[in-house]
C-alpha cells in the first residue's frame, strides 16, 4: 500500500519489540495485534513512533492501526508508567475499600471488569512492562499482596483449584489439582491422549457421529449442537480453521480458566480431535489477555505435545486477547485475530461458511471441547445417558458471590439451583437473588430455586444458562449498585459500532440512575431488537429481569 | 493424517477478496408488507422495498459504498428471525416475509433516531428531521444525557470537522479507504460511546495522509464534515439554500471528465458536489475538482 506517515520515529527498544512479534515474515495485517501487544509488554504504552514502525512493517495505514490500538483495554495509547494495577471492581469482588486503600498509598489503580477470578475475590492483575515483562494475577487481593506483585514478586497459587477437589465422579475436572498440569507424562498416565488415538482409528466421520450421539451442546452461551457445526465445517472446502474461544470475559465466568490452568493437555488434545474431525489444518487459541497462567500452561502443553509428535500436521497459533469482552463474540474474535477492531460482523454468512480469513471456521468454547475426549472413550450414547434428555453430560457451574465455598462445580445437568447453592454453602434464608448466566443473563428469586440448571429448565422460567454463572446476592447487598455496575459494564464494553447498543447502553445507565423504568424498558427493547450482536441484544436482560422481579427496586432508586 | 488439505499449504493472511460465482441473476420471490415482489438474486431487502415504492430511512447506507449496516434505522421485521434485520444489507431470499411498518419496526426506528438526536447535533443533517417526524421521535426524553459535543476541528483551509455532529455512520472512513480514495487517512478510534473518527493520535489533517479530495465531505450525511466556506457562511448567518443555484458541469482539470455540481449563492460558488449516480466517478472527486474553484470567486 502507498502509505503516508507522520515524522514520529520509534526508539530502538520499540523497534525490537515489533520485530520480535513480526519476525521475518512478510507484511501481514494479522500480526498487528501481536505487535502492539509486544510494544505494550515491553514499553508500557504505544507511542506514535512505535505505531508508525509497526504499521510500516506490516503495511497497515497508521490511522487504522491507531483505531486498533485504541480499541483494547489493555493497550495504552497515552504515556503511562511501566506498572499497571488492574483491580476488579465488578460484582463478586466488592473491592471499593481495597481500591481506596491502594489509591491512598499512591498506587494508580485502573478499574477492571470481572477478571475471571471471582472464586478468589477480590482480584487484581498487575502488569510490569520492561525487558522482562511480568503479569501477576493476585487473588484474593489485599493491599499487601498487591504491593508484593507491584515489586515483581509472584503471587501465591491456591492450594486447591476447585472446591470439589478429590471427590469421585468428576469427569471434566477429574485431573484438577490431582495431575501435574505441566507434565505430559503425568497426563498420559492419567488416561490422556487415548481419545486422540481412538479418533485417528475410527476416522473423522465416526468422530462426528459420536459427538452427534452424545448430543453435545455448546457451552459458550448459545447451546448450539456441536455436531451440526462440525459437520457443516467439514463439508465446506479447505483450508478450514479451528478457533478455540478462550476469551472468557462474561462477568462471573471462570470455568475455562480453571480448565486451562488445571488440565491444559486435555484442552489441546480435544482441539486436536476437533481439527482432525473437521479437517482443519490450523488451530488458533484465542485466550483472554487477563489469563497469564492459562496462556502459559496451554503454550507448554502445545510445545510438549508437538515435541513428541502428537500434533504432527497441525499448525497451532496461540493468540491473546487485549482487554475487550466483545472479542468473545465469534465474529469479533475473527476480526481481532485478523488485525482489525473487534467489531462483530453481520450474520449471515455464518462462521462455518465464511469465518476467520473468510474461510470455513469451527469455533468452539473450551468447555465444549473438553467434553469430547470423554465422549470418544465411553461412546456418544453412554455420554448422552448422563444429564437430561435435552441437556446431556455434565456441566461446569461458576459459583460466586455470597456463598462460603465459591468455585467451579461439576454436576450432571439437572441439579437444581437450590442444591447447587446448598452445596457451595449459601445461606439460602438470607438470599435476595441469584444472577444466572452472567451480566447477559437473568436474576432469579428465592422462590425459583427449584429450577433445574439445564438449558430447557432455565428457559422455562424465562432465564438462560448462558456461561453457567451462578452468583448469589444476600439481602445485605445493595441491589441498586449491582444493577448500576451491570449497566456500566455494557456501556464500557460496547464496541460502538451500532447505534442501539453504542448509545442505548449509555442511556440505560442514565435512565437507571434516574429510576425511569419506562425508558429502561424502551431502550432495552431497541437494543434487543435492532443491535447487531449478542452484546447489545442482551445488554438489558439482567436489568430488566431484576426490575420485573423486584419492581420496588426502582422506588428504592429514586 | 486428515483427509483434508495439505497442512503445509500456505495460510492466507488478511481478508480474502470475496469472489461470488458469476451467473445471470435469478429472480427471488418474496413478500413485503403483504405484497408479492420479485427481486434479482443478490439484491437487498431495501432495493426490493423500493421496487414497491416503500420508502425506508437510511443513514449509513449509500449506493456507492459497501454497506456497513451500523445505524440500524432501516431495520425491518423478517418472519422467523429473532431480531429485526437491516434492510440495507440483508439479501433477499426466496419466500421471505418482511414487514417494514410493524409496531416493532416503528419502535426501533423511533428509538434509533431518538438515541442519535439526543447525543448528536443533527441540525444540519438534511434527512434527519423528516425521519424524526415520520416516526414521532422525541429526543427530549433523553435530554441531559451524555452527548458527543466537542469543539470544531479547524486545521486546514478547505474543510472543517465538527464531530459533535457525527453519528458514526462510517461513510467517511469507507470513502477515504478502499471504497473510493484508498488513502486511509481516517478511521474509527476508541470504543463504545467514546469512539470517534480520527487520524492517528488525532494528528492534524495537514500532517496526516489526507490528500484533501473531499470525498468524505461528499458522503457525510450530517454536515459534520463541511466546506470551510459553507461553515463560515453558516456561522455568519449568510448561508441560504433558497438563494442558491445548482448547475452541473464537467470538471475542466483533466481528461477523466467528472461531473461537477456547482452550488452558487449570489453568483459566488459556495460548494461543489458530484452526483453519486455518475457511472465513472460514482460521486467521488479529487482535490482539484472539489476545491479548485476558489480562484473563480477571487477574480
Ligand atoms: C458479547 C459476546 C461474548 C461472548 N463471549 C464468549 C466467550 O468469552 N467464550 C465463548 O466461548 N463464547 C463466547 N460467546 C459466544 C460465541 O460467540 C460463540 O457462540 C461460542 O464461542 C461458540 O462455541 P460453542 O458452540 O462451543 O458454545 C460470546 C458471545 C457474545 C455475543
Ligand atoms: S451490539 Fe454493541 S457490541 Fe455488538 S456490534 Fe453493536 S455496538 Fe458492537
Ligand atoms: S479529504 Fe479525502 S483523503 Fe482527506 S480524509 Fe477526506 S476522503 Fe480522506
Ligand atoms: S463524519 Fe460524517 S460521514 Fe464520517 S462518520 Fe461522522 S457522520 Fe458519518
Ligand atoms: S474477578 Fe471480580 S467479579 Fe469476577
Ligand atoms: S442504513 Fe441500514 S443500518 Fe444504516
Amino acid at each position: 500500500m502507498d502509505l503516508r506517515f507522520t515524522s514520529a520515529a520509534a526508539s530502538e527498544r520499540e523497534r525490537a519489540a515489533v520485530d520480535r512479534a513480526a519476525g521475518s515474515q512478510a507484511p501481514a495485517r494479522d500480526l498487528l495485534l501481536p505487535a502492539l501487544q509486544e510494544i505494550q509488554r515491553r514499553i508500557g504504552w504505544i507511542s506514535p513512533g512505535a505505531l508508525n514502525y509497526a504499521c510500516r512493517r506490516l503495511d497497515v495505514p497508521p490511522a487504522d492501526g491507531f483505531g486498533v490500538a485504541s480499541f483494547y483495554g489493555l493497550l495504552s495509547t497515552a504515556e503511562t508508567g511501566s506498572i499497571a494495577v488492574h483491580v476488579c471492581d465488578d460484582l463478586a469482588c466488592r473491592s471499593e475499600s481495597l481500591i481506596a486503600g491502594l489509591e491512598r498509598s499512591g498506587v494508580p489503580v485502573r478499574r477492571s471488569p470481572c477478571l475471571g477470578l471471582c472464586d478468589r475475590a477480590p482480584a487484581a492483575l498487575v502488569t510490569i512492562a520492561g525487558e522482562e515483562p511480568r503479569e501477576i494475577a493476585v487473588a484474593p487481593a489485599d493491599a499487601s499482596s498487591v504491593m508484593r506483585a507491584v515489586r515483581g514478586l509472584p503471587a501465591a497459587e491456591p492450594a486447591a483449584p476447585i472446591p470439589q477437589f478429590g471427590s469421585a465422579g468428576l469427569r471434566l475436572l477429574r485431573r484438577a489439582g490431582q495431575v501435574d498440569p505441566e507434565s505430559l507424562d503425568a497426563y498420559r498416565a492419567s488416561g490422556g491422549l487415548l481419545a486422540l488415538r481412538r479418533a485417528r482409528q475410527i476416522g473423522p466421520r465416526e468422530v462426528i457421529r459420536e459427538v452427534r450421539d452424545a448430543r453435545l451442546a455448546g457451552r459458550g452461551g448459545a447451546a448450539f449442537p456441536a455436531a451440526d457445526k462440525w459437520a457443516a465445517v467439514a463439508a465446506n472446502p479447505a483450508p478450514r480453521y479451528l478457533v478455540i474461544n478462550a476469551d472468557e470475559s462474561e462477568p462471573g465466568t471462570f470455568k475455562d480458566r480453571v480448565l486451562m490452568e488445571s488440565d491444559p493437555f486435555a484442552v489441546v488434545e480435544a482441539a486436536a480431535i476437533a481439527a482432525f474431525a473437521t479437517g482443519c489444518a490450523r488451530i488458533y487459541f484465542y485466550i483472554r489477555g487477563e489469563y497469564p497462567l492459562a496462556t502459559e500452561r496451554i503454550r507448554n502443553a502445545v510445545d510438549r505435545m508437538r515435541h513428541r509428535g502428537f500434533l504432527d500436521g497441525l499448525d497451532i497459533e496461540i493468540r491473546r486477547g487485549a482487554g475487550a469482552y466483545i472479542c468473545g463474540e465469534e465474529t469479533a474474535l475473527f476480526q481481532s485475530i485478523e488485525g482489525y477492531r473487534g467489531e462483530p460482523r453481520s450474520k449471515p454468512p455464518f462462521p462455518a461458511e465464511a469465518g476467520l480469513f473468510r474461510r470455513p471456521t469451527l469455533v468452539n468454547n473450551v468447555e465444549t471441547l473438553v467434553n469430547v475426549p470423554g465422549i470418544l472413550i465411553e461412546g456418544g450414547p453412554a455420554y448422552a445417558r448422563r444429564g437430561t434428555e435435552r441437556s446431556t453430560g455434565t456441566k461446569l457451574y461458576c459459583v460466586s458471590g455470597d456463598v462460603e465455598r465459591p468455585g467451579v462445580y461439576e454436576f450432571e445437568f439437572g441439579i437444581t439451583l437450590r442444591n447447587l447453592l446448598r452445596y457451595s454453602g449459601c445461606a439460602i434464608a438470607d438470599l435476595r437473588g441469584v444472577l444466572v448466566g452472567g451480566a447477559a443473563g437473568t436474576f432469579v428469586t428465592p422462590d425459583e430455586l427449584d429450577v433445574p440448571l439445564t438449558f430447557e429448565g432455565l428457559r422455562a422460567i424465562g432465564s438462560a444458562l448462558g456461561s453457567a454463572v451462578v452468583m448469589a446476592f444476600s439481602r445485605s447487598r445493595d441491589m441498586r449498585g449491582v444493577l448500576a455496575r451491570i449497566a456500566h459494564f455494557f456501556r464500557e464494553e460496547s464496541c460502538g459500532q451500532c447505534v442501539p447498543c453504542r448509545v442505548g447502553t449509555v442511556r440505560q445507565v442514565e435512565a437507571l440512575k434516574r429510576g425511569d423504568t419506562g425508558l429502561v424498558k424502551e431502550v432495552g427493547r431497541v437494543m434487543r431488537d435492532a443491535s447487531i450482536c449478542g452484546l447489545g441484544q442482551t445488554a438489558s436482560s439482567a436489568i430488566e429481569s431484576a426490575l420485573a422481579r423486584w419492581p420496588e427496586l426502582m422506588k428504592e432508586m429514586r | 493424517m486428515t483427509e483434508g488439505p495439505d497442512p503445509r499449504t500456505p495460510v492466507p493472511r488478511g481478508p480474502l477478496p470475496e469472489t461470488p460465482p458469476r451467473r445471470a441473476p435469478r429472480k427471488v420471490e418474496l413478500t413485503i408488507d403483504g405484497r408479492p415482489v420479485s427481486a434479482p438474486e443478490g439484491a437487498t431487502i431495501l432495493q426490493a422495498a423500493r421496487e414497491l415504492g416503500i420508502e425506508t430511512p437510511t443513514l449509513c447506507y449509500l449506493e456507492n459504498l459497501t454497506p456497513v449496516n451500523v445505524c440500524r434505522v432501516c431495520v425491518v421485521e423478517l418472519e422467523g428471525s429473532r431480531t429485526l434485520v437491516p434492510a440495507c444489507s440483508r439479501k433477499v431470499e426466496p419466500g421471505m416475509t418482511v414487514h417494514t411498518d410493524s409496531e416493532r419496526v416503528r419502535h426501533s426506528r423511533k428509538l434509533v433516531l431518538e438515541l442519535l438526536a439526543s447525543g448528536v447535533d443533527v441540525s444540519t443533517a438534511p434527512d434527519f428531521a423528516r425521519f424524526a417526524e415520520r416516526y414521532g421521535a422525541q429526543p427530549e426524553r433523553f435530554a441531559a444525557g451524555a452527548t458527543v459535543a466537542q469543539p470544531v476541528k479547524i486545521d486546514n483551509e478547505l474543510y472543517v470537522r465538527d464531530y459533535g455532529k457525527c453519528i458514526l455512520c462510517y461513510k467517511c472512513v469507507s470513502a477515504c479507504g478502499s471504497d473510493a480514495q484508498n488513502t486511509f487517512a481516517i478511521a474509527i478510534a476508541g470504543r463504545g460511546f467514546d469512539a470517534v473518527i480520527s487520524t492517528e493520535y488525532d494528528t492534524p489533517l495537514t500532517d496526516s495522509a489526507c490528500v484533501f479530495c473531499g470525498n468524505c465531505i461528499g458522503v457525510c450525511p450530517t454536515g459534520a464534515l463541511m466546506f470551510r466556506g459553507e461553515f463560515e457562511m453558516r456561522a455568519a448567518g449568510q448561508w441560504d439554500e433558497t438563494r442558491q443555484q445548482v448547475t452541473d458541469t464537467i470538471c475542466p482539470y483533466c481528461g477523466v471528465g467528472c461531473t461537477l455540481t456547482v452550488h452558487a449563492q449570489d453568483d459566488r460558488i459556495v460548494k461543489v458536489t458530484s452526483p453519486a449516480e455518475h457511472p465513472i466517478t460514482r460521486g467521488h472527486l479529487c482535490i482539484k475538482g472539489r476545491f479548485g474553484w476558489q480562484y473563480v470567486n477571487e477574480r
